[in-house]
């Protein structure tokens, strides 16, 4: 059968990584900052679950179950921490973040 | 099997390039579901059929409804319209129709993995809870950690805000 190159699939986690990446260094929204690191993480899953299942193997899955409990218990973090940012700095821009200097 | 997969992956690309660059959160918000979408029907085209279902109930369901829930409580009507307009739909739903008219190819086909055939829920579940169960009981210990740390951090504001 014709199949799926494991280095399309990790080219694809690849480009997905970048375009996460970019944005958390460009974009300037807390909340889409967040958006980025759970796109980066996504992309790395898929690079656990492409090599799982090019060998066949239930690790690679295994793997990105424990990716997907990470993000959860990041995003639930990181969203409690943007709504302190917001009350403390009143936007949501992290540049504002370098108020915290003494 | 590989066409799908070409397919769902240049709508993963495009969708995370508009979360990217969209202005609007909620707009970016709404491309992100769709990149989330995206990557399920890799994942199903891969042969994983268990974490596909877990991306869209995870990923594109718990996830996104925490983001959902922290763009209303930071109540940004100021920084973005009150009401999303009906156009900001027109692109994930273009991208989602295309994800939804290859799922339903895809399930006449049956998963495929590229080494041969899909790994399921059943080998997925013996390796989780056979040589992985302590990574499991630290992935329990790390959710727990974190519901206290966010309860905790959103809930010092009420204090603060009796102080004050």
């Amino acid at each position: 059968m014709a199949a799926v190159s494991l280095d399309h699939v990790l080219a694809l986690a690849a480009v997905l990584f970048a375009v996460g990446f970019v944005g958390l260094l460009t974009r300037r929204n807390l909340i889409v900052v967040l958006a980025c690191i759970e796109i980066m993480l996504n992309a790395a899953g898929l690079a656990f679950v492409a090599a799982g299942a090019r060998w066949g193997q239930a690790d690679g899955q295994v793997m990105f179950l424990f990716v997907l409990a990470m993000a959860a218990a990041e995003v639930a973090v990181g969203l409690a921490l943007a709504i302190r940012f917001r009350q403390a700095m009143k936007s949501l821009d992290v540049d504002d973040a370098d108020r915290l200097r003494g | 099997m590989t066409v799908l997969f070409y397919i769902a992956a240049a709508v993963a690309v495009l969708a995370t390039l508009l979360v990217v660059t969209r202005r609007n959160l909620v707009h970016a918000l709404l491309y992100l579901v769709v990149s989330l979408f995206a990557v399920a029907v890799v994942f199903y085209t891969l042969g994983a059929p268990f974490v596909a279902a877990l991306e869209v109930i995870v990923y594109a369901g718990a996830i996104m409804m925490l983001f959902v829930f922290a763009v209303m409580l930071l109540n940004l009507s100021a920084d973005s319209p009150p009401r999303v307009p009906w156009t900001a739909w027109v692109g994930p739903g273009i991208l989602v129709a295309v994800l939804l008219a290859e799922v339903v190819y895809g399930l006449t086909l049956g998963p495929r993995s590229p080494g041969g055939s899909a790994v399921g829920p059943a080998a997925v579940s013996e390796a989780l809870y056979g040589p992985y169960v302590l990574g499991v009981e630290l992935a329990s210990m790390l959710l727990l950690a974190a519901l206290i740390g966010a309860r905790h951090l959103a809930a010092r504001t009420r204090d603060e805000e009796d102080d004050v």
